[in-house]
């Protein structure tokens, strides 16, 4: 077990930015096309992190034009030049399944504004 | 022929350069000591006996320790036979590197034992019927054969039992990575066995 601990930790990205479920990210996606190799952004919700170590994976949900698009990233996938985070949200667990279901006003998540209780609402999309 | 003995240590992923997520199975290869010598004039075959891994002084018994004494290697915990037809000496050391990256190798090991199970998870049958007025049918495994002739079961009617610890190869597994410092050879796909099972590695006898 150590062993393969040591061999994941090194292809293991070392600055990866705190974020949890509920923010709001920038995801900078490298994207092959032919021998061409360009950057996209993917900007939405995180709804949900699961595994660990290597295998780390996180969603992110956005609605694009009216329709639910999640993308599910490897964390420490090479092709992910970086993420931001734009936001922090004040969500009371990790998966956020949830938010499929809903639109509109329900389909918000409200701003954590503090490190203890964000009693400010603020607006914004699911 | 290649040929290695080593030890599953798990399974986890490797991003390729281009950011391909890679299955592979981790392996601790080797060192593998060579203890003794088959030869066609004294055994009627060719092959060396390779020592690999190690266990308390205390557990070797004192005909493990002759033998070892005799080839003047330390002791070891596991002995197998494998085929070889190079130029090697007793003593030297079969290591991992003598693998590649991109390299097709098969893999021989226990599989995982399974226990008692029923026709369903063993054989893959249909089990029975919910509805249509069954009862305590839905895993059972249905007709064992016809009535007065034979009036027997013939041998060979797949029935529940014990599954699994079957000595499977898969075969033509690409060599992800080769670690020859930590000893450790990486396949991608999975492989037979738990934890700490006993694997042997050869190149593959498949043609492209």
């Amino acid at each position: 077990m150590r062993q393969i601990d040591q061999l994941e930790k090194g292809y293991m990205k070392d600055n990866v930015p705190a974020f949890k479920s509920g923010d709001t990210v920038k995801v900078h996606v490298k994207i092959k096309e032919g021998d061409k190799e360009r950057i996209q952004v993917f900007q939405g919700t995180v709804i949900g992190r699961r595994g660990g170590g290597l295998g780390e994976t996180f969603t992110v949900r956005k609605i694009s034009s009216g329709v639910g698009v999640e993308r599910v990233f490897p964390l420490h996938s090479p092709n992910i030049s970086k993420i931001e985070r734009l936001r922090q949200g004040k969500v009371r667990r990790n998966k956020l399944y949830y938010m499929r279901k809903l639109t509109g006003k329900s389909a918000r998540i409200d701003e954590m504004l503090s490190e203890k209780e964000g009693d400010t609402k603020e607006k914004s999309k699911g | 022929m290649k040929e290695l003995i080593g030890i599953k240590l798990g399974m986890t992923r490797i991003f390729s350069s281009d950011g391909e997520a890679i299955p592979v199975s981790v392996i601790e290869a080797g060192p593998c000591v060579i203890v003794a010598k088959r030869t066609p004039e004294k055994h009627g075959y060719r092959a060396i006996q390779v020592g690999f891994g190690t266990k308390r002084n205390s557990l070797y018994n004192k005909p493990e320790l002759g033998h070892f004494k005799k080839s003047a290697v330390e002791p070891k915990r596991h002995l197998k036979e494998i085929d070889y037809d190079g130029e090697l000496e007793v003593g030297a050391e079969l290591k991992v590197d003598i693998f590649k990256k991109g390299e097709k190798v098969d893999i021989t090991g226990i599989s995982k034992g399974l226990g008692f199970q029923g026709v369903m998870r063993r054989h893959n049958f249909g089990g029975g019927s919910s509805t249509h007025g069954q009862s305590d049918r839905q895993r059972s495994p249905g007709s064992i054969g016809s009535s007065s002739y034979p009036s027997r079961t013939y041998p060979g009617q797949r029935m529940a039992g014990k599954m699994g610890k079957d000595r499977i190869t898969v075969l033509n597994l690409e060599v992800a990575q080769v670690l020859s410092e930590q000893n450790l050879l990486l396949v991608r796909g999975a492989i037979p066995g738990k934890k700490g099972t006993l694997i042997k590695i050869r190149k593959t006898n498949r043609k492209r």
